[in-house]
């Protein structure tokens, strides 16, 4: 899986694992969790949720967050976020 | 339903319009004979067909867009059976391709999904790009669809450069109007416009489907649109409440415009990390969404249904699927803590008042449940 200009996604400081939890619990424990890391840490939230491909980019939209892209898990997928100011 | 109970999803569904209801109980009485028939009864339901499909043709076209003949009219029943029917009278053979926009009605989707289907995204408003929608068109499309409008977020779509795009490439495109009859004026430049009688307060057995005179359309059931078939006493329903809902359609537009564009303000200030979603100029006058970041959206229509008000979502958690709803996915905006209000000529402004001061208190009520608080 790369990001934007086919380059691979950044390897994560931090892993949430939040499979079989349904939305908004994915967001929610992200938002838990970027105050307590640098700016520019990278953090992956695993979900299997339909909702998390559209919710995780639009929480990081909404909060100055930047969305780098998903890594396909066997169940569910990494949405990869790096902690904006 | 007790009587402060406030119902804010007409989108859903809304009580007949009482012009309607008067109509249908008399057409009950005079309407329940075969209009085939040659005899005193028959040749009254007759009558009272014939009237019914001039009243409906009469009124789509004082919509405006295009004048719209009674003998272009095929009566589907209902406002999904229209909308496929469209599609599936247009696809003569099972492989013609379909270009529809990501937003479409599900009716749309699931028998666009028949057969080749090309879907069109839109922006973060919910809008398709016209010349990103001409450019899915292909030399075997059988159809092209797009919405009126919305009946999620709102979004008017830009038919009208749409059908000139189509008419160029000589593909029919069929609107679909459910959501926007009887609230906006129509746009023009279609070949089939399909509409929902349930969504302008008549019967949920009616769909209208209109074919300009030309189109390579046949119904796409054996015997489809034969006039023994119909419920006539509810086409004469749908007929009479189209009139009504349209005599009142400026009035409504300019009394649940304000309403909108106040709930469109307020809930951005009263409300923290929310966001207002839909275009919030070219839109339908009555309906408005908006998505709350970490609220489940079931647990909150089920706070506001306890204070008093029924609303809609588009958060899967609320949908028999649980996938979120695809026009939400499509525009690239939250789809959980969702919230969908549809007014309707019963909504007065003190509900929607009531509505905005009780609403924080019920976000803030599901993300301290969750454990959301202060994040």
């Amino acid at each position: 899986m790369t990001g934007p200009g086919g380059l691979p996604l950044p390897q994560p400081d931090l892993v949430l694992d939040c499979l079989g939890r349904p939305c908004p619990v994915p967001v929610i424990e992200l938002a838990r969790a970027l105050p307590a890391l640098a700016v520019g840490a990278v953090v992956e939230v695993v979900s299997d949720d339909p909702a998390a491909q559209a919710d995780v980019p639009a929480f990081c939209r909404m909060r100055g967050h930047s969305y780098l892209g998903a890594v396909p898990r066997t169940v569910g997928a990494g949405f990869r976020v790096r902690r904006g100011a | 339903m007790p009587p402060d109970r406030v119902l804010l999803d007409a989108a859903a569904g809304l009580p007949m319009h009482p012009a309607a209801r008067d109509a249908l109980v008399a057409a009950l009485d005079d309407g329940w004979a075969d209009p085939a028939k040659l005899y005193g009864a028959g040749r009254r339901a007759r009558l009272l067909l014939d009237g019914a499909r001039e009243a409906l043709a009469d009124g789509l076209t004082s919509s405006g867009g295009q004048g719209v003949r009674p003998d272009e009219l095929v009566l589907p029943p209902g406002g999904c059976a229209a909308a496929r029917w469209a599609v599936q009278g247009s696809r003569r053979r099972a492989a013609g391709h379909v270009v529809h926009s990501a937003v479409e009605h599900s009716c749309v989707l699931l028998a666009a999904d028949e057969g080749d289907a090309t879907a069109v995204g839109v922006d973060r408003l919910g809008r398709v790009d016209p010349a990103g929608y001409g450019a899915a068109l292909r030399p075997d499309t059988a159809v092209a669809c797009l919405t009126a409008a919305s009946h999620e977020v709102g979004t008017l779509q830009p038919v009208e450069q749409v059908a000139e795009l189509c008419a160029a490439r000589r593909v029919p495109l069929h609107v679909d109007a459910a959501a926007a009859v009887g609230r906006v004026p129509l746009p023009g430049g279609w070949s089939l416009l399909s509409a929902d009688a349930r969504a302008w307060g008549g019967p949920s057995s009616v769909g209208v489907l209109a074919v300009r005179t030309g189109t390579r359309w046949r119904a796409p059931l054996p015997g489809g649109g034969r006039e023994d078939l119909v419920d006539l006493p509810a086409v004469v329903a749908a007929a009479v409440g189209l009139q009504a809902v349209l005599a009142e359609q400026d009035r409504e537009r300019a009394r649940l415009g304000p309403l909108v564009d106040l709930v469109r303000a307020r809930v951005a200030a009263l409300v923290p990390d929310v966001e207002v979603v839909g275009d919030p100029v070219g839109r339908l006058p009555h309906l408005v969404t908006f998505s709350c970041l970490y609220a489940d959206g079931e647990a909150l229509l089920t706070a506001l249904d306890r204070r008093g008000f029924a609303v809609s979502s588009g958060s899967s958690c609320t949908s028999s699927t649980l996938e979120p709803s695809h026009v939400l996915v499509a525009m690239g905006v939250l789809t959980h803590g969702n919230v969908r209000l549809s007014l309707h000529r019963g909504t007065t402004a003190d509900d929607v008042q009531r509505f905005l001061a009780v609403l924080p208190g019920a976000v803030a009520e599901v993300r301290a449940a969750a454990g959301a608080q202060g994040l």
